[in-house]
C-alpha cells in the first residue's frame, strides 16, 4: 500500500542506517510529508542547536499521496532548522524525485551527523548506502546530477543535490533536481553542504498500491476535466507564474527598487517575451499544468545554454527588484541562480537590499570592489550572483542573509531590509493588502507567500463565495470582507489558507492544484476524497483541517523553543511609515496601519487558540494532542 | 476502422502521467516498470519522447515467437499476445527494435501494449494531447492540417501584401 513505506534514519557521522515502518497512528496524526517532517524535527532537534553544525537534522520526504493518481502529487519536502531564520526550515519542490523515492521503497530521510568528507546517498529498491563524492565536490546542479547517473550507470535514477552556493554555506543555498525544481526558501542546500552532503540518488521499481485503483483513476480523470477547464489553468499553461505580473505591477503591488516603488514604469518584462526564447513547456509528475518554460538564451556569454523557467519570483529578482527592465537578464540570472543551486528570491532581494546601501553611500565603490551596484546595472546584478554563490568580496557578506549582513555592514543599512523573521520578502508590496500583509508577518517559516497568502483576495470575490469557502469545514461565522484593502475578516483567510497549505504540503499535491491562485481547485472535502481512493485512509474535511492544524502548532512550538516570541510576528517598519508612492488608486497612498495590524494579529492567535503572545494555549496543546511533545514515537 | 495510437512529441510535457495510467490500470499498483509505455528523456536538454509498442505489420516479435502466442489482431490492429501460449521465453523482448515488450518481474511475464482493447487510457489522460488514437488512413491528414497552419498563416500575410 501506499501506507507501507518506511523511514530511514541516517547517521552520516557514524555512517549507521536505521529503517523503521511508520506506523498508521502516525499517519492519522500527521499523514506525512511536510506534517511528519515537522514532528520528526520538533523530536530529533535539540533546542538551541547550530543550524551549520552536525547536530541539525535533515529531513527528506515524500508526501502520502505523492505517485498515487492525485492530482499532480509530486513534491518532495525538505526540513530542518534554518541557517537562515534560525527557525522553522521547510521547503518543498516539484520534479520526479519524490515519486521514485517511493518507488525506492521509502516516504521520510532523517539524516544526521556529518560525514568526513563529500558523499551522496544512492538508495534503490529498499537499499541505502552512503557513496563518496569527492569527484563531484565543486559541480553544478546539471552536472552533478548527470555524472551521478553516468557513475550509477543508470539514466532513470533521479537525484537532488547542492550546488556551489551549499557547498560554500550561502545561508540561502537551496536544493534542486532537474533543471528548475528546487526546494528555494530557508536555506537547506547550506545544511546539506554543512553535513558534507553533496547529493541524494533514488532509483525504485516497486510496486505502489492505489486502494481503489479504478475510482481512483476515474476520479483523477473528473480532476483533470475540472481543473483543465479553468482559466488559470488555461494560463499557467501557457505563460506560467509570469502571468501574475501583468496584473501584479499595473496595480501597483510589486517591490521596485528594493522597497522604493510599487510599481515598475514603463515595465517591459511581461510574460508574452518568453515566446521569443520557449522550446516548450514542462511538467512534474503526473501534473497537466507544465508551468515552467523550457529556453534558450540567446546572446552573450550564456548564449546557446538550454534552461528552465523563469518563475515569477525571477521577474522580481532580476527585474523590478533591482531597478532592471531586460528580460534577457531574468533569463541569464534565472539559469545561474539554478546553476549555483541559490534562492532566486533571496539572491535578487539581498542585492536590491545593496544596491540602496549603494545609493545612500552605506556601500562604497571600496565595499563592492569597484562594481557599480547601480539601479538597472544588468551586468552588476549578474556579477552579483557569482559573487555571493562563491562567496567573493561583498558577496561573502551578502551570502550571511539580511540580518547577519546587516551586522556586518552596520551604520543603518538593517532600517533598509525588507525581511521576516530574518527571510527576505518577495518583491510583492503588500502595503494595500493587509491580508497578504498578515501572511508574510506571521508564516511560520519567516517572510512567505506560500505559506498563507490568500491571494484569491485580490480578486474582489462576491462574499457569499467567500463564506462558501472560508467558512469551513471548521466553522466560522465571523466576518469576510470582498475589499482587499480591509483589515476586517482577513485573520480568518490567512488561518484557512494556512490550513490548506498544511494539508496539501503533508500530501505533496501541488499548491497550484489548490486554492491559491484559483478559488475553484481543491478544497479539503476533495482533499478527503483523494486520500481515501489512494490509501483506504478515511478522513472528515474536519478532521483534515485538524490535522493540518495540529502540525502547524507543532511549527509555532518548535519556533518558540527556538526563541520566537510576539515581536517576531511583525513587518518592518517602512511598512507603516511609507506610503506607496504610485500605481491606480485603490493601490495608491496606501500603507499599513500599525493599530489594525496589532488587532488583526490578536484576532489571528485568537482563532489559533494562542494567547496574546502568541503562545499556543494549555488547552489548544491538549484539543490537539500536543500535550506528550516530543513523544518520541519515531 | 483501424485506428492507431500516435506520438505527437512536440506536445508531450514530460509529466509521466501515462505512464502512471498505464501502470495503475493494468496491474492496480503505480509501478512505471510495469507500464507498457514510457517516457525517455534527455532532461538537461528538454526533450522528451513516449516511446511504446508500434503495432507493427511485419513485427519482429511475431516472427521470433515459437509458440505462435503473438499474432496481428486485424480488427483492433494491434500485436496481441496470448498468454496462454507463451511460455515466456523472451525471444520478443530481444527482437523488438523498439523496446516494446517489456518484463513484468512481479507477474514474471512478457508485456506490451494492447491498445487497452481500442480506448488507451494514455490517450484519455494525455492532457496536452501527445498521445491520440486515430483511425490509421488519416493520420497524415491530422499531420498536414499541424503543419497546414503555420504554412497557411504564411500564405495569408503573402495573399495580403498582394493585395
Amino acid at each position: 500500500m501506499a501506507l507501507n513505506r518506511e523511514i530511514a534514519y541516517i547517521d552520516l557521522s557514524t555512517a549507521e542506517i536505521k529503517t523503521a515502518p511508520i506506523p498508521i497512528g502516525m499517519r492519522e496524526l500527521y499523514l506525512g510529508g511536510r506534517g511528519l517532517d515537522m514532528y520528526l524535527l520538533y523530536n530529533h532537534l535539540e533546542p538551541g542547536v547550530d543550524p551549520l553544525g552536525p547536530d541539525n537534522v535533515l529531513t527528506v520526504s515524500a508526501g502520502l499521496l505523492v505517485g498515487t493518481p492525485a492530482s499532480a502529487s509530486a513534491r518532495t519536502h525538505i526540513g530542518a532548522k534554518s541557517p537562515l531564520t534560525g527557525f522553522v526550515g521547510s521547503s518543498n519542490m516539484g520534479g520526479f524525485f519524490a515519486p521514485e523515492l517511493r518507488f525506492a521503497g521509502f516516504d521520510h530521510l532523517v539524516i544526521k551527523g556529518k560525514a568526513d568528507g563529500p558523499v551522496y546517498l544512492w538508495i534503490h529498491d529498499g537499499e541505502i548506502e552512503i557513496r563518496d563524492a569527492s569527484d563531484i565536490w565543486g559541480e553544478n546542479i546539471f552536472d552533478t546530477q548527470e555524472l551521478i547517473k553516468d557513475e550509477l550507470g543508470d539514466p532513470e535514477v533521479k537525484v537532488l543535490c547542492i550546488g556551489m552556493a551549499g557547498e560554500n554555506l550561502v545561508r540561502f543555498a537551496n536544493v534542486m533536481t532537474g533543471m528548475k525544481n528546487a526546494a528555494g526558501r530557508t536555506g537547506m542546500g547550506a545544511v546539506m553542504g554543512s553535513k558534507n552532503l553533496k547529493a541524494i540518488a533514488v532509483r525504485g521499481t516497486m510496486d505502489l498500491e492505489i486502494r481503489f485503483p479504478e475510482e481512483s483513476l476515474e476520479y483523477n480523470r473528473q480532476l483533470i476535466e475540472h481543473i483543465g477547464s479553468t482559466k488559470f489553468a488555461q494560463i499557467m499553461q501557457k505563460w506560467g507564474t509570469m502571468f501574475i505580473y501583468g496584473v501584479t505591477n499595473t496595480t501597483g503591488l510589486v517591490r521596485v527598487r528594493n522597497f522604493q516603488l510599487n510599481q515598475q514604469i514603463g515595465g517591459n518584462i511581461e510574460c508574452e517575451h518568453i515566446e521569443k526564447y520557449s522550446l516548450g513547456t514542462e511538467g512534474c509528475y503526473g501534473c497537466i499544468l507544465h508551468c515552467r518554460h523550457k529556453y534558450q538564451i540567446k546572446d552573450g556569454p550564456y548564449a546557446g545554454t538550454y534552461a528552465e523557467g523563469p518563475e515569477y519570483t525571477s521577474q522580481g529578482a532580476f527585474g523590478m527588484e533591482v531597478g532592471c527592465n531586460n528580460f534577457e537578464t531574468i533569463l541569464v540570472g534565472n539559469h545561474l541562480v539554478n546553476m549555483y543551486g541559490v534562492d532566486t528570491l533571496e539572491i535578487g532581494s539581498m542585492i536590491a537590499w545593496a544596491m540602496e546601501l549603494y545609493e545612500k553611500g552605506i556601500l562604497t565603490d571600496e565595499d563592492t570592489g569597484g562594481l557599480k551596484l547601480e539601479w538597472g546595472n544588468d551586468q552588476a546584478v549578474l556579477e552579483m550572483i557569482r559573487c555571493i554563490a562563491e562567496r567573493k568580496g561583498l558577496g561573502d557578506i551578502l551570502a550571511e542573509g539580511p540580518l547577519r549582513a546587516a551586522e556586518k555592514i552596520g551604520q543603518d543599512s538593517i532600517k533598509y531590509l525588507i525581511h521576516v523573521k530574518g527571510m527576505s520578502n518577495l518583491h510583492s508590496d503588500e502595503r494595500s493588502t493587509p491580508s497578504l500583509a498578515l501572511g508574510i508577518a506571521t508564516g511560520s517559516r519567516g517572510s512567505d507567500h506560500l505559506r498563507s497568502r490568500p491571494a484569491i483576495d485580490l480578486y474582489h470575490l462576491p462574499e457569499e463565495l467567500l463564506r462558501k469557502i472560508y467558512g469551513g469545514p471548521r466553522p466560522y461565522d465571523g466576518p469576510l470582507s470582498s475589499d482587499y484593502t480591509s483589515y476586517e475578516g482577513k485573520p480568518r483567510m490567512v488561518q484557512w489558507q494556512e490550513m490548506m497549505y498544511q494539508a496539501i504540503d503533508c500530501t505533496g499535491i501541488c499548491k497550484y492544484h489548490t486554492i491559491f491562485l484559483s478559488p475553484n481547485l481543491i478544497r479539503f472535502e476533495e482533499l478527503s476524497k483523494l486520500i481515501y481512493l489512494n490509501t483506504g485512509l478515511e478522513f472528515t474535511p474536519e478532521e483534515i483541517w485538524d490535522i493540518a492544524d495540529r502540525a502547524y502548532t507543532i511549527e509555532r512550538l518548535f519556533n518558540i523553543r527556538e526563541g520566537l516570541t510576539r515581536e517576531d510576528d511583525w513587518l518592518v517598519d517602512r511598512y507603516f511609515d511609507e506610503p506607496t508612492p504610485i500605481g491606480l488608486p485603490i493601490a495608491r497612498g496606501k500603507c499599513i496601519d500599525r493599530e489594525k495590524f496589532k488587532q488583526m494579529i490578536n484576532e489571528y492567535y485568537e482563532l489559533h487558540g494562542w494567547d496574546e503572545d502568541g503562545v499556543p494555549r494549555p488547552e489548544t496543546i491538549k484539543k490537539l494532542g500536543l500535550d506528550g511533545e516530543p513523544s518520541h514515537k519515531l | 476502422m483501424e485506428k492507431i495510437l500516435v506520438v505527437a512529441h512536440e506536445k508531450c510535457t514530460g509529466c509521466r502521467l501515462c505512464e502512471m495510467v498505464c501502470s495503475v490500470k493494468h496491474t492496480g499498483v503505480n509501478n512505471p516498470t510495469r507500464s507498457r509505455i514510457h517516457i525517455i528523456k534527455w532532461p538537461m536538454e528538454g526533450f522528451e519522447l513516449p516511446m511504446l509498442c508500434q503495432q507493427c505489420e511485419e513485427a519482429p516479435c511475431i516472427a521470433v515467437c515459437p509458440k505462435d502466442a503473438l499474432f496481428r489482431d486485424l480488427t483492433l490492429g494491434r500485436v496481441t499476445l496470448n498468454y496462454d501460449l507463451c511460455i515466456g521465453c523472451k525471444m520478443c523482448v530481444i527482437a523488438c527494435p523498439f523496446g516494446g515488450m517489456g518484463i513484468d518481474t512481479v507477474v514474471q511475464q512478457v508485456i506490451k501494449c494492447n491498445l487497452c482493447d481500442g480506448d488507451p487510457i494514455c490517450v484519455r489522460f494525455c492532457d496536452p494531447g501527445a498521445l491520440q488514437f486515430v483511425p490509421a488512413n488519416t493520420v497524415n491528414l491530422m499531420k498536414k492540417r499541424d503543419a497546414g497552419l503555420k504554412f497557411s498563416e504564411l500564405m495569408r500575410k503573402s495573399l495580403i501584401s498582394d493585395v
